[in-house]
């Protein structure tokens, strides 16, 4: 039992790993006004799948629109749609980023 | 007999009648406009109800046809079919037709929002599962004009199936009377086909649904196989067969493999949205207008958070200021018709009755309304125009560092004024946990009763001395309000490490963009809050002030003497009625705070409305209940006891105005908590809680100062 335990541990932690090494660029490291496409997610945690619910999947496009004080949460627009996160949400959701314009 | 269909007849003889009847469910996202195009269907032909068990409200409303009765039920906001909050599995359980006393819809009209496809078509293709009648109604039809979504309707229908698709301005009724036509007929017509946007999940479930004992829909077995075999799917899964666990097992293998269901099936159905968009949907520049440049200036995070707190302040304002006037009057109209009704009456049982008993106890419950009645104004008004889920937005950060949410801040704010429309405003928090948090915390707010009580002790009592260039009564006066505050998020935080443990509900706040409110829905809204607080809410503390009353008014007293004037006379009284005895029988547990037993009594009648006592305890030391305050405290400050030392003393006053900033003294908020969270357990929880803080905090100023 406590080698399932282990190995699901595991296999969490080096999907994180795996999400994070695409190029380190999540959703929570987006600059104000720059766009990506979502192309993994961490979908292991429930609370993530309800986020992919409101559409945050892979290869939808997403800008970030602004952020509170503090720089959390942060808001995005997602297809025109205003949607907000806490970071650590974020976190869960790699993308690969455009080029920051200007 | 055509008039018959207008009235409230039970459903079941509508069924027996000419008319045919027809029952279609309204469902659509949080945001998508449905309650406005519900109000705009129906107008004021609809009317509020509860689902069994829990408080939700059920709203229904019929539709006005010529010969026709259908019934439309417009259901809580959700993404889809997939529930994760409570509301949302009450929409679910209408749209399956599991719901107990609610009919199973004949068909669907889904409310979506033209600027927000994306979402919105994501609930349309699994409710194309449902094999329903469908109609689609693509609300803010003008809003995306202006923002340069072109959308072709008519390719969009052929990719749902051929359903019909009304584009409509709920707020100015553009698009209505086609939507209208579209739905009297609805019931009757063929379901549209099932989007095939996965073709192998609904393959699965049409095999499994092949040997079931009764018919069932393709997005119930889809429900089975993506959610398991929890809440209503059990039912879902014995109709299956017998050994219909295994197999439902064999194709979850199948389907899904190591992937969690939800998560492929949102990464699948959005990848069909997508494709979908892609050919009805082109986006051109949009137009700015004056919204779009507003959204665009309160998005940044300093003007945002400025404009927020500007918010606040109107709207604390509001509550506090403009009611007072309206209360006052009725107050003043409550006295007057009380003293009226024992001019004409004489002096007796019955006229206290009335006057002091069921006019005084409808007058406490009136008098809040106008509070009520403001507060919501703004609430609705802001949730409308989406102002509401912006504030939430900018607060999480803070509310969230004291156990609570962002969306508490309302409720919390509006505390100040009132708890009762706080905590009725805690509505708009989707976790169950931090809304009772929010609940609890809220009463910890110095309201507006506590006001006169503060004002009396700290003037009679805490001497006006200047402090540096702060003067002290004002200074003790801002030290309660802190006290209560942090009183306040104590307890949150204290209540979320124990009984409200829970993971951390996750944060995934829509904010629509800036929309004008419809005067009519706004008003409908706010009809409906003050019924249900003059009813449910109503009921509970005018039958507590008629208690309050009958315990000081009995039992007479025989032998006062005659000598004594008026006031004397009503000061014997009270003293040897129940709730004289009362307050001298506990007076032995207050002793330790340094209360006699004018003070214990006061205290208990002032447990259903806080302001109460003041004005008990203006009976009881003898200067009449409408005495002005300089001769009350006067009177108070010459309180002695028996050994002849003063009962009022610092210690004792600063002891009792804790217990005011603590005690949970109203039978209003004990309502409103019990009709919220539909169960005794957090009132009589709060009640104790918080009273026995008061009494400790009592308790350590008295001793130890």
């Amino acid at each position: 039992m406590r080698i399932i335990i282990i190995y699901h541990k595991f296999r969490e932690t080096t999907g994180n790993l795996v999400l994070m090494g695409i190029n380190g660029t999540t959703l929570a490291s987006l600059k104000r006004g720059q766009k990506g496409t979502i192309a993994a997610v961490n979908a292991a945690d429930p609370q993530v799948q309800r986020l992919m619910v409101l559409g945050l999947v892979e290869g939808a496009e997403v800008e970030l629109a602004g952020a509170a004080i503090g720089g959390d949460p942060m808001e995005f627009r997602l297809f025109g749609t205003g949607i907000s996160l806490r970071q650590e949400q974020a976190r869960h959701f790699s993308v690969s980023a455009d080029e920051l314009g200007d | 007999m055509i008039k018959a269909t207008e009235t409230r007849i039970p459903l079941k003889d509508i069924s027996v009648s000419r008319q045919p009847k027809a029952s279609i469910a309204v469902v659509g996202g949080p945001n998508s406009g449905k309650s406005t195009l519900f109000n705009r269907l129906t107008g004021l032909r609809q009317r509020i109800g509860n689902y069994p068990g829990v408080t939700v409200e059920k709203h229904l409303g019929t539709l006005k046809t010529d010969d026709r009765f259908i019934e439309l039920v417009d259901l809580p906001g959700t993404h889809g079919l997939t529930a994760h909050s409570f509301e949302e599995q009450i929409a679910i359980d209408v749209i399956f037709g599991r719901m107990e006393g609610t009919q199973p819809p004949d068909a669907i009209l889904a409310v979506v929002d033209a600027t927000n496809l994306y979402q919105g078509l994501y609930l349309v293709q699994q409710l194309l599962d449902l094999q329903r009648p469908l109609v689609v109604a693509l609300t803010m039809w003008d809003a995306a004009k202006t923002s340069g979504l072109k959308i072709d309707l008519g390719l969009l229908a052929e990719r749902l199936g051929g359903i019909k698709i009304c584009p409509v301005v709920a707020t100015t009724g553009q698009g209505i009377n086609e939507l209208r036509n579209a739905l009297v007929n609805l019931a009757d017509e063929e379901a549209p086909l099932p989007a095939m946007a996965w073709p192998e999940l609904a393959a699965a479930a049409a095999e499994l649904a092949a040997n079931a004992s009764i018919p069932l829909r393709l997005a119930e077995v889809e429900r089975v196989l993506i959610d398991g075999a929890a809440g209503a799917n059990v039912f879902v899964l014995q109709c299956l067969g017998p050994d219909a666990g295994s197999e439902v097992e064999k194709y979850r293998e199948q389907l899904f493999g190591p992937e969690p269901p939800l998560a492929l099936e949102a990464r699948r159905r959005y990848a069909w949205v997508r494709s979908v968009l892609d050919e009805v949907q082109v986006k051109m520049p949009p137009f700015y207008s004056w919204r779009t440049r507003l959204a665009a200036i309160l998005n940044q995070p300093v003007p945002g958070t400025i404009g927020l707190f500007v918010v606040m302040a109107i709207v604390f304002q509001a509550v506090f200021a403009w009611a007072t006037p309206v209360m006052d009057l009725i107050d003043g109209a409550s006295a007057g018709l009380g003293a009226a009704v024992v001019g004409w009456l004489g002096d007796g049982a019955l006229s206290s009755l009335i006057a002091d008993g069921v006019i005084a106890g409808v007058g406490s419950v009136v008098v809040f309304l106008p509070q009520i009645v403001i507060l919501f104004l703004f609430i609705i008004l802001l949730e409308d125009s989406g102002y509401l889920a912006r504030a939430a937005y900018l607060m999480d950060r803070a509310m969230r560092a004291v156990g609570l949410s962002g969306q508490s801040i309302i409720p919390m704010i509006s505390s100040f004024a009132c708890a009762v429309p706080g905590i009725m405003a805690t509505r708009v928090i989707p976790n169950r946990r931090d809304r009772i948090a929010t609940i609890l915390a809220a009463p910890f707010m110095t309201c507006s009763a506590r006001l006169p009580v503060y004002a009396l002790l700290i003037a009679a009592f805490v001497p006006a001395r200047d402090v540096g260039f702060l003067n002290l009564q004002g200074l003790v006066l801002l030290g309660l309000y802190m006290f209560g505050i942090l009183a306040g998020i104590f307890t949150a935080l204290l209540i979320r490490k124990t009984a409200l443990r829970g993971p951390k509900p996750p944060f995934a706040l829509m904010l629509p963009e800036f929309r004008r409110p419809n005067v009519q829905t706004v008003a409908l809204q706010l009809l409906g809050r003050a019924k249900v607080f003059l009813y449910r809410a109503g009921t509970v503390i005018f039958s507590v002030a008629v208690i309050v009353w009958a315990l000081a008014y009995y039992p007479r007293a025989s032998d006062i003497d005659p000598v004594l004037d008026q006031r004397q006379a009503a000061a014997a009284q009270l003293e040897q009625s129940w709730l004289g005895r009362a307050g001298k029988f506990v007076q032995p547990a207050f002793e330790p705070l340094g209360w006699d037993w004018r003070v214990s009594s006061a205290v208990i009648a002032g447990f259903p409305a806080r302001e109460v006592v003041v004005a008990v305890l203006g009976t009881v030391y003898a200067v009449g209940d409408d005495a002005d305050e300089a001769r009350l405290s006067a009177r108070l400050k010459s309180a002695v006891w028996p050994d002849g030392s003063r009962v009022f003393t610092l210690p004792m006053v600063l002891g009792l105005l804790i217990f005011y900033a603590c005690c949970l003294q109203c039978a209003a908020t004990l309502a409103v908590i019990r009709r919220e969270t539909n169960t005794w357990r957090w009132p009589a929880f709060a009640w104790v809680y918080m009273t026995t803080i008061g009494y400790v905090g009592a308790l350590l100023a008295y001793q130890l100062l």
